[in-house]
């Protein structure tokens, strides 16, 4: 029970910060992406800013002996560069630059209604089960 | 410091933060495809799916609440014909599942972590991100 208020409350922080940080808005990634046109680097505080708190916080978070409201870690340990690998990101950078959304914000942008957030959620979950139907064994996590 | 360098610095200090706490309370790892496409599964891996469900849920208020207090976040216009939409979720769905992980996954949680795989795809994602709007440029879909 403490384990789903806990994703509660994580996934409204999360998604406030998206919103906050621009990555709501897909001009703005596509600008971001636009590094040989009128490129807008204002992105790259997003994850620069994200990675430096998580960077810090993981090193001393996986010291504990376990989560707080669950017994054991479940941080992926593989290390092995595949081809799945290399080919989904450059398919999912192909689509993210496209539409200018990535999983986050699309979700995030549900609730303003609008409707490229709507064809677009609704595409990705297609997709995702479509590759889960064909290639339902090679699905890891990150 | 323009406005939105330091806006993007301040919700990217809230994604650092969501992704600390989900390490630290449940010891998971706060990837958006992954807790997606978990809900999607039929087969219930060990954590179960509520969590996942909640945080979705979390992530729906979030969306609520800047609806109310910052509606000017939400621009999802681009100028783009409308059949880009559908062909980009299709990728971004079909890229997030093969490579096990997005921009949250594998950007922030996996460089965080130094995990090569993640570093690996970050670079790859990124790279193919510039190349998308480079050619949809180039062959006029995007004005």
């Amino acid at each position: 029970m403490k384990k789903g208020w806990a994703a509660l409350v994580c996934g409204l922080i999360f998604a406030l910060g998206l919103g906050i940080s621009g990555m709501t808005q897909v001009g703005r990634v596509v600008g971001f992406l636009d590094v040989f046109g009128a490129w807008q680097p204002a992105l790259i505080f997003v994850m620069g800013g994200a990675i430096v708190v998580h960077f810090f916080a993981y090193r001393w978070i996986i010291r504990q002996p376990s989560p707080l409201f669950d017994r054991e870690w479940h941080v992926p340990t593989r290390k092995d560069i595949t081809l799945p690998l290399v080919g989904g990101a450059f398919i999912f950078g192909l689509g993210w630059g496209l539409g200018g959304f990535c999983p986050g914000p699309a979700l995030v942008s549900l609730a303003s209604g609008q409707s490229r957030p709507v064809i677009f959620v609704g595409s990705m979950l297609l997709g995702m089960v479509i590759y889960r139907l064909i290639f339902s064994r090679k699905v890891s996590s990150p | 410091m323009p406005l939105d360098w330091i806006n993007a610095l301040i919700g990217g200090v809230f994604i650092g933060l969501a992704a600390s706490l989900m390490l630290y309370w449940n010891g998971r790892v706060a990837g958006i495809s992954g807790i997606v496409s978990g809900v999607l599964n039929p087969v219930t891996d060990s954590g179960g799916k509520s969590w996942r469900w909640m945080f979705l849920l979390g992530f729906g208020l979030g969306g609520l609440i800047l609806k109310v207090l910052k509606p000017e976040v939400f621009a999802s216009e681009l100028p783009t014909p409308l059949w880009t939409v559908p062909a980009a979720g299709m990728l971004v769905g079909v890229g997030t599942m093969m490579s096990g992980g997005c921009t949250s996954g594998h950007g922030v949680c996996g460089i965080s972590r130094l995990s090569i795989r993640s570093i690996f795809a970050t670079i790859v994602f990124i790279a193919a991100g510039i190349l998308s709007v480079l050619l949809a440029r180039h062959w006029g879909v995007m004005s």
